[in-house]
């Protein structure tokens, strides 16, 4: 592997401001689909004629079907609010990655054909023709957004800019430009059922192991079912889980629970995935092709219940949209919420006594938490407000007996983004991923610092991989980052039950 | 793209890996590590050799724990660990190494 052609930034005293730097990331593009992952997705597989005209209209067809687009669109004020809150602004300096200049691509363009001032004097209004330098800026810069919508919560107006890098997605697919990563991946779930294509074979010989490992670990033989009929719970999972680490550590977790709660449990081959990275593209077709996956795996196996393992956008789908998506969910149990995050499961089985931990199991640590950015700002857990933010808190204080939060203004709602999520989770991204978890790595240190933190739990599979893979950069191990269910797998008392 | 091997033309993707897989030998294998910086050792090949091996009957690279509970069995406890699969292959072990062993990039929030 080459040498990265880049320099990893200097961490500095958290909450300072970079200089300028323009088209600093301008070279920063991940590589475009293949035209085979493109047609299988339904789109041209490569840049069609007449493709000006083409998004054009297609951005009219979303501004009809999306009035919060054209909401977005019309509303800023540039009051410049937004400027110095996006992660890869903060750690790149480049001035297009302020949100305002990045939803101002778009605009600009919307402007021209939808508003009449525009129409008539584009110059005066900031509007402008989508020429081909357009595009490209829109390729580039709309991928160096991970919609993680930290920008959207101090904007005075609630502008969305994930809605508006989603929308420009959606547009450059239906022209021919679709990315890589993202598009590999969706075809991949509709043809095999998750995103690392992981065939059934080979997840039941993965899970096989799991239990081995299990046993031979714990003496207790925990059980790591799949497309078992008849089951209570479904437990759908980012196929991170099945792989990498620290990710199957926290599946070890969320086994040992159902274990140890007696609760009867099973993962699908067919819907063998969490995430549904047609959330990053915008494309409600395929958001709700992979979404109806798990609908159908849910009634074929029988199940009551519905459960969502760590994963951040999944967790967005599952809790906001799945009812629109796939529902409705009326063969389940009314006795449970659906879904339900497996946070608040645990959580309720500590509460309730069902299962018991021992917290001095983790005296090893000093943890802090990374609030994913779906999570927190995207969606809710269990029933009180802010139930996003405390639930996964209350499970590590329960698994650990030394926890501190970072600095205020970097979580709960206004956390930072790790630097991956969004579809950026890529290789060819990587000095756009390493400068772009900077303020976290900031506020990271200064935890380091001043409480000695020596591991940080994270809520989504994009998020553990993005750390494991560039904390080393800034000095940190990689087996820095944890699973919550990790932390959960250590302290959990098999077999003894008070 | 391509890596020219034995008077052979190998196609390979931007990020290098082949794009047939039935078209890996030997020697392809070692220009690959090459190009990543690699010496391979014994070692080296134990995990590349394994990857094709679980390649070949479930059609995807195993996952980590798998790969490190393997390699724990044939070259010893005390090599049995991700923190040595990455001594091996700095860049990842299931990328890097799938990329020597000629089989697809894993894809997915890894």
């Amino acid at each position: 592997m080459p040498k990265d052609e880049f320099k990893t930034p200097d961490l500095r005293v958290y909450g300072e401001n970079p200089a300028l730097e323009p088209d600093s990331m301008g070279h920063s593009s991940p590589y475009k689909a293949l035209p085979e992952h493109q047609e299988s997705l339904g789109f041209p597989g490569e840049l069609v004629d007449g493709w000006h005209d083409k998004a054009i209209d297609k951005m009219g067809d979303l501004l009809s079907k999306n009035r919060a687009l054209k909401v977005y669109l019309d509303s800023c004020v540039k009051c410049g609010a937004c400027t110095d809150k996006c992660h890869y602004y903060l750690g790149t300096g480049d001035p297009k990655n302020m949100p305002v200049a990045r939803q101002d691509l778009l605009r600009q363009v919307y402007r021209r054909h939808f508003t009449l001032p525009g129409k008539l004097f584009p110059g005066l209004v900031g509007a402008k023709d989508l020429s081909e330098e357009v595009l490209e800026d829109w390729y580039t810069y709309f991928h160096q957004c991970s919609q993680c919508r930290r920008c959207s919560v101090f904007c005075p107006y609630g502008i969305d800019t994930a809605e508006i890098s989603m929308a420009a997605r959606e547009i450059m697919d239906h022209i021919g430009i679709g990315q890589k990563y993202c598009n590999e991946i969706i075809a991949k779930v509709h043809q095999i059922g998750n995103n690392l294509g992981l065939p059934e074979a080979a997840l039941i010989d993965t899970l096989e192991g799991l239990e081995e490992d299990v046993e031979e670990e714990t003496g207790v033989a925990v059980r790591f079912p799949v497309n078992e009929e008849g089951a209570d719970v479904l437990l759908v999972t980012p196929s991170a889980d099945f792989f990498a680490e620290p990710h199957v550590d926290g599946l070890i977790g969320y086994a040992k629970v159902f274990h140890q709660a007696g609760i009867s449990w099973t993962v699908s081959s067919y819907a063998s995935e969490a995430a549904n990275f047609a959330l990053f593209t915008g494309s409600y077709e395929h958001m709700h092709k992979i979404s109806s996956r798990i609908r159908k795996a849910a009634q074929e196996l029988g199940v009551k219940r519905i459960i969502f393992g760590e994963c951040g956008h999944a967790w967005r789908v599952a809790y906001s949209f799945l009812n629109t998506l796939a529902g409705p969910w009326d063969f389940l149990d009314p006795a449970y919420p659906t879904p339900q995050h497996i946070c608040e499961v645990t959580l309720d089985l500590i509460e309730r006594g069902a299962i018991n931990l021992d917290p001095s199991a983790n005296d090893d640590k000093v943890l802090t938490f990374h609030d994913s950015c779906n999570v927190a700002r995207a969606s809710r857990m269990g029933d009180t407000p802010g139930g996003q933010f405390h639930i996964p808190r209350a499970v590590i204080k329960a698994a650990v007996n030394k926890f501190v939060d970072m600095a205020p203004d970097t979580i709960h709602e206004k956390t930072f983004c790790c630097g991956g999520g969004g579809g950026l989770l890529t290789d060819d991204l990587t000095e756009l991923r390493v400068k772009g978890a900077l303020p976290r790595m900031e506020a990271l240190q200064d935890v380091v610092d001043t409480h000695g933190v020596t591991h940080m739990a994270a809520i989504c599979a994009i998020c553990k991989s993005q750390f494991t893979k560039v904390m080393p950069y800034y000095g940190f191990s990689m087996d820095m980052v944890v699973s919550i269910h990790q932390l959960v797998s250590e302290a959990i008392l098999l077999g003894t039950k008070e | 793209m391509s890596y020219e091997v034995n008077g052979k033309t190998i196609e390979h993707d931007e990020e290098g890996y082949i794009t047939n897989i039935n078209e890996w030998e030997l020697d392809l294998a070692r220009a690959i590590a090459v190009d990543e910086g690699i010496d391979m050792t014994d070692e080296h090949w134990e995990v590349v050799n394994f990857l094709r091996e679980y390649y070949s009957e479930y059609q995807i690279a195993p996952a980590v724990r798998v790969l490190v509970k393997a390699i724990k069995k044939k070259l010893g406890a005390d090599k049995g660990s991700n923190k040595y699969l990455y001594e091996l292959f700095p860049y990842g072990p299931a990328k890097q190494a799938c990329k020597i062993a000629g089989l697809p990039k894993p894809t997915g929030c890894i």
